[in-house]
């Protein structure tokens, strides 16, 4: 008995080790939110799209979901040109994108689904100036990408604030210096909203899939009732 | 009409033994009337067999095979195919589902005996099925083409060029190119799909047809078949149909609520049924960081990790499933049922299950230091259970077997003692609400009651092990 406690007790102490690094701060995902899905992919068309594509979803998918009308969407949310079938495909070739900045900028249909969706609020708020990268900034959260910051109007400069710790250089808070156009306020809630898409994007079914989810529990309970009555009956005589 | 039908029913009767071959594996097949909840196991497996066929089918007419493809077409069943995402969700979860399904089964066996003589064929039937399966699922992973499908599937071949002298070529042979390549995905693909479910369906028809033959265990391990009636049927017996196939869909519509919930409000499980690595499209050039398969397979992927050498990690993992082959043999005791055997192998087996878990967890985790020695502990146990069952159960002093079967208790039976348990452990609170006058009732965790059923928990767990 004392060896299986011991066991568990080792086992806990291994489980709290396994999680470090930054701490994410967390997004408020509503997806009933329509509102905040449209301006989340209005944003996502004017900033993200220049460079990565979504190609998993088409603008059709994205009226049909939002309850938007065709028409509306094209002209409010996709790019200039785009019809309704479209995937959303970005204008930059692979090619270019190789020379540019290195590196693909990666297909964003399913990054909530693979990153989640505090690690995509976190890292989009965690921009800082770094003199040495070539972008100009680095990031809090996924160390020295080849993004730049393409939130640095609405957001302004955010400086790292240095600590040391066993003689290295970390970074343990972010300062904004220069305010942006919009208020920090204003601007967690922009990429909340962002985030909220990419969320939606990832798994456009997710909403219909848990609101249908109880009435096939239902059925099924009820299934389950009947066939333990049934049970009941035919197991009478078993003693 | 009738008379058609009774001189059609003649004709086919006459050129098909369909009314032998009902009786003989549903109405007049007897099984013991005491069947727990360990023993739906078996139709469920069943069940989700049926399951993942249906669901693999139809996700076959969308997928396509192809490394440029494969990726891009399971998120086009996800999106656009009506209700793709429905059917994918059904064989993802399904395979888990499997698994947790089969873990249960063959622990059914270990509690009851099953295993041993005259089951020892059911056993190894059985333990084909379970390889089978691996390879099933492990094929199956690497079809979405995501990152931890195509580094998972690396890995493993990989595994293969550790074997001295032909390891290199044979691993070569099996992926077909020098990485995991589009040559990979397509064989892989017609194994998941055609090779390894057609043995797997006759495995299923022998592992019946071997049962069917000695007849089944039951939770007390004494043979039915010795006290039958004037018409030689067992007294503790009852037909399998209606019985047993009205008993197992109750099993199946609780299955079902458990599945459904996975599948629609959790259907990555965290991570663990759909990992979130898989969510990047494979990518040859870049390695991901933490390489863990899928948790079915984890318990010896730890063991595997937990050898220094990589080739003596491979003996040790195909050992651990190379010993369950073994067990009928391994176990020498005169009892089949732990319900009388005695405390040696309850605690060996006990230790087994903790070790068996543990396993698990460590095989998700990456290998620090720590983690491996605690993964050679467990890997010790795991074997020691087997290796020494021989010494342990050859002596071990067995309580006396009873002559017929022992009543199992019903729900209905039950019911009254779990409802005592719950107003043990919680307490009632009755609010009045101040301007409405109704009355809440509510309870909320008695701490007293908890501990004490927690004590009689510990006690009983204590007295049964010895």
């Amino acid at each position: 008995m004392k060896r299986i406690l011991s066991t568990f007790l080792f086992l806990l102490s291994f489980s709290a080790l396994a999680s470090s690094g930054v701490k994410l701060e967390e997004a408020d995902i509503d997806l009933s939110d329509t509102a905040s899905l449209e301006r989340g992919a209005k944003y996502y068309v004017t900033y993200c799209l220049g460079c990565h594509s979504a190609k998993q979803i088409r603008y059709k998918r994205i009226a049909l979901d939002l309850h938007l009308d065709e028409a509306e969407i094209l002209k409010n949310v996709a790019p200039l040109g785009a019809g309704i079938y479209d995937q959303m495909h970005s204008a930059m070739n692979g090619h270019d994108a190789e020379k540019w900045f290195g590196t693909t900028p990666p297909d964003l249909s399913l990054i909530a689904r693979s990153r989640g969706a505090d690690w995509l609020y976190s890292y989009l708020k965690g921009f800082y100036a770094d003199k040495t990268k070539p972008t100009g900034v680095n990031n809090i959260v996924f160390k020295d990408v080849a993004m730049p910051n393409v939130f640095w109007q609405k957001q302004g400069t955010q400086v790292a604030v240095m600590r040391v710790i066993d003689g290295h250089d970390v970074v343990s808070e972010l300062k904004l210096e220069q305010p942006g156009q919009l208020s920090p306020k204003e601007f967690d809630k922009m990429i909340n909203d962002l985030v909220n898409f990419l969320v939606y994007v990832g798994e456009p079914v997710q909403l219909e899939r848990q609101a249908m989810g109880k009435y096939v529990l239902f059925f099924i309970l009820m299934f389950t009732g009947l066939a333990y009555l049934l049970k009941k009956e035919f197991w009478k005589d078993v003693h | 009409m009738k008379q058609r039908i009774n001189s059609f029913s003649a004709w086919f009767s006459e050129r098909f033994p369909l009314s032998d071959l009902w009786n003989e594996h549903m109405a007049h097949y007897y099984a013991p009337k005491n069947f727990n909840i360990w023993y739906f196991f078996g139709s469920l497996a069943l069940f989700v067999l049926v399951n993942q066929l249906v669901t693999g089918i139809l996700l076959t007419m969308n997928y396509k095979p192809d490394a440029k493809l494969a990726f891009d077409s399971v998120e086009y069943i996800m999106r656009d195919v009506d209700w793709g995402w429905l059917v994918r969700y059904m064989h993802s979860t399904g395979a888990s589902a499997f698994f947790i399904i089969v873990y249960l089964h063959m622990f059914r066996g270990l509690l009851y005996g099953s295993f041993k003589q005259p089951r020892e064929l059911i056993w190894i039937f059985g333990m084909l099925i379970f390889v089978c399966l691996m390879a099933e699922a492990f094929m199956g992973y690497l079809l979405p083409w995501g990152q931890m499908s195509y580094w998972g599937a690396q890995v493993i071949i990989s595994l293969f060029s550790a074997i001295p002298v032909v390891g290199d070529e044979l691993s070569l042979w099996v992926r077909g190119d020098y990485v995991v390549s589009d040559a990979t995905l397509n064989r892989f693909f017609a194994f998941h799909v055609i090779a390894v479910p057609l043995v797997l369906l006759i495995l299923v028809f022998l592992h019946i047809v071997a049962l069917h033959e000695v007849g089944s265990n039951n939770p007390d391990g004494v043979d039915i078949h010795d006290h039958v009636n004037w018409q030689g049927r067992p007294l503790d017996g009852i037909p399998f149909h209606p019985y047993y196939t009205v008993k197992d869909i109750v099993g199946v519509g609780v299955f079902m609520f458990f599945f459904a919930m996975v599948i629609f409000y959790m259907p990555e499980m965290g991570g663990y049924f759909l990992e979130h690595a898989n969510f990047v499209p494979a990518d040859p050039l870049k390695t991901p960081e933490h390489i863990a398969p899928v948790w079915y397979f984890t318990p010896f992927y730890a063991i595997l990790r937990a050898v220094p050498d990589k080739f003596a990690g491979v003996i040790a993992m195909g050992g651990a499933i190379v010993v369950l082959f073994m067990l009928p043999w391994l176990d020498r005791s005169k009892v089949r049922s732990i319900r009388y055997r005695g405390g040696m192998f309850k605690k060996a087996l006990l230790l087994f299950v903790i070790s068996f878990l543990c396993l698990g967890y460590l095989g998700t985790q990456p290998a620090t230091p720590f983690a491996t020695t605690m993964a050679r502990v467990f890997t010790a146990i795991y074997f020691g259970f087997f290796l020494l069952m021989p010494l342990y159960t050859r002596w071990e002093k067995t309580k006396p077997l009873p002559d017929r079967l022992g009543h199992q208790p019903s729900i209905e039976e039950r019911l009254p003692g779990l409802l005592a348990l719950y107003d043990e452990v919680t307490l009632i609170q009755q609010k009045s609400d101040a301007v409405t006058g109704a009355v809440t009732v509510n309870r909320r965790p008695n701490p007293a009651g908890v501990k004490a059923v927690l004590f009689r928990f510990v006690k009983y767990l204590k007295e049964s092990l010895d």
